[in-house]
């Protein structure tokens, strides 16, 4: 076991690490500090930040919606939740080009800008929030709503003193997956995208035009400014899993 | 309920299905039929070319290969991290997340860095006469990376809740610990095994990141299902991607079926 994942993974990031500073760190430090990284890496992070922003809102809504509300093809509606992850990413790609791209149907064109990018990456994510939250709902005891309703709280105060905080771990640990996730996506953005330099490249296409064009060096060091980020975001999922874990006993 | 209440319902209702159809189904089903513009028999034609078949078969090899060895790695880590106790043992499940928070990129890129040619072990391997990168076992192990924690991100939590009577029962009864294993420990867990088995499917079907950088993408060799959707999309035969498209749809709609089948048998 500790042998799969040693050859399958382990050894595979540290020579990550190991490329990115094998020229010294002065090399390192300008493959991520030159203008086309630093616009790719701020487009990724600030396009995913944006997507986990709208799926924090939409997820915890759609997870409502599917726990308290009733209406005919609600199991359909369940079932469709995973379809992103189910879907290969090329194919996302390609049915959003299809809908959002120059050959709309509707004549929405956003194909190769930024709203196509974070369009792309909100279908990717989308089961995370709703997935983490659901569960929390299910489990809710109504009564504390029910308590604090004849005690006169208004709706909006009931959302946000109960059902809010009780949610709060979920729509976290949601966040956080499917912030790593949008912070590395690829597949689902290679058509729709466009892939211009400044203005739509992402870091994970970024990685890729530097590996096509041999320079291994700088798309190592890119590769390890991502890393660190997912990593640290891992650190902390793990960390509200926990804290969650304490909480229900 | 009140009429105020009513309206916050509908509402939200509202919002979530326009949401959801904006998103997934309106984009899937225009594409769909966009995939059927110039009728079945192009599609036919298209998915039936030689290269769309080796891409085809290509997928279906890694898949065959990749999932039973994530299967079996998973279930033995899921027990390592639930029954046993070591100093260190957070780091094997820190280490088995590890690829969900890794761009498929930056795996294919690692791989090409062990395995490729300048790589840690390229010079060795390729003296053997080896080739890992540009062939199929690069694109296999790059389809095990990414979808490595699946099964054991399953097991684990059933693992937690059936406990250890009754497998210390059967231990005290003289079952050997392969016993033990098969005839107590495997059926309880069999459904999170299989929902595993379903996620790793889905996600080695469709890996086109890590597999874009370690296969080459050659026509009829070292191309995949999804890579031929976007080779084809690059080379402006849209209808071919549309149609490889609709066959990996497909896989995907089964693979959905069943997840939710799953889901009921658990409720």
């Amino acid at each position: 076991m500790v042998t799969y994942l040693s050859l399958i993974v382990l050894l595979p990031l540290a020579a990550i690490a190991s490329k990115a500073f094998s020229d010294g760190f002065g090399t390192f430090w300008d493959a991520v500090s030159q203008p086309q990284a630093v616009a790719a890496l701020k487009l990724t992070v600030i396009c995913s930040l944006i997507v986990v922003a709208i799926n924090a809102v939409m997820g915890t809504l759609i997870a409502w919606v599917l726990v308290r509300d009733e209406f005919p093809g609600k199991g359909i509606v369940n079932s469709v939740i995973d379809l992103p992850f189910a879907l290969p990413t090329i194919v996302a790609s390609l049915t959003l080009l299809t809908l959002y791209g120059k050959d709309s149907p509707f004549g929405i064109d956003a194909a190769y800008t930024k709203a196509a990018v974070v369009i792309a990456l909100l279908f990717v994510t989308l089961p995370f929030v709703v997935r983490a939250v659901q569960p929390l709902l299910l489990s809710l005891d109504r009564d504390m709503e029910s308590a604090a309703e004849s005690l006169g709280a208004g709706r909006a105060r009931i959302f946000r003193q109960i059902v809010f905080p009780n949610l709060a771990p979920g729509i976290a640990a949601g966040v956080a997956l499917a912030f790593a996730r949008a912070l590395g996506e690829f597949g689902a953005l290679v058509l729709i995208s466009g892939n211009v330099p400044y203005k739509t490249e992402v870091a994970s296409v970024f990685i890729r035009g530097q590996i096509e064009s041999d320079n291994i060096v700088g798309a190592a060091a890119v590769s390890v400014v991502l890393l660190a980020v997912s990593m640290t975001l891992l650190a902390f999922v793990n960390l509200i899993q926990k804290w969650g874990l304490r909480h229900e006993r | 309920m009140s009429g105020e209440g009513r309206l916050t319902r509908y509402g939200l209702r509202f919002v979530a299905l326009f949401y959801l159809a904006a998103l997934l189904l309106l984009p899937i089903g225009v594409a769909l039929v966009k995939t059927f513009d110039d009728g079945i028999g192009e599609v036919i034609t298209q998915i039936t070319k030689p290269d769309a078949l080796h891409a085809l078969k290509l997928s279906v090899i890694t898949v065959l290969i990749a999932v039973p060895l994530n299967t079996i790695f998973g279930i033995a880590a899921a027990h390592v991290i639930v029954r046993t106790n070591f100093p260190l043992k957070w780091l094997i499940g820190a280490i088995i997340d590890m690829p969900f928070a890794v761009s498929p990129v930056v795996i294919g890129l690692s791989l090409i860095l062990v395995y490729g040619t300048g790589g840690w072990f390229g010079a060795d391997l390729a003296a053997q006469g080896i080739q890992i990168i540009f062939s199929t076992p690069g694109i296999v192990m790059a389809v095990i990376f990414v979808s490595l924690p699946f099964v054991a991100r399953e097991v684990i939590p059933v693992m937690q809740e059936i406990g250890t009577d009754q497998e210390t029962a059967a231990e005290t009864l003289g079952a050997s610990p392969w016993q033990t294993f098969y005839k107590i420990t495997l059926p309880a867990i069999r459904w999170g095994v299989t929902y595993g088995i379903v996620l790793t499917t889905a996600r080695a079907l469709g890996e086109f990141g890590a597999v874009t950088v370690v296969s080459g993408n050659i026509s009829g060799e070292t191309q995949t299902l999804p890579l031929y959707v976007s080779k084809q999309f690059e080379t402006f035969n849209s209808v071919g991607a549309y149609s490889a498209s609709l066959i990996l749809a497909i896989l995907a709609l089964g693979t959905l079926l069943f997840m939710n089948l799953l889901r009921r048998r658990e409720d």
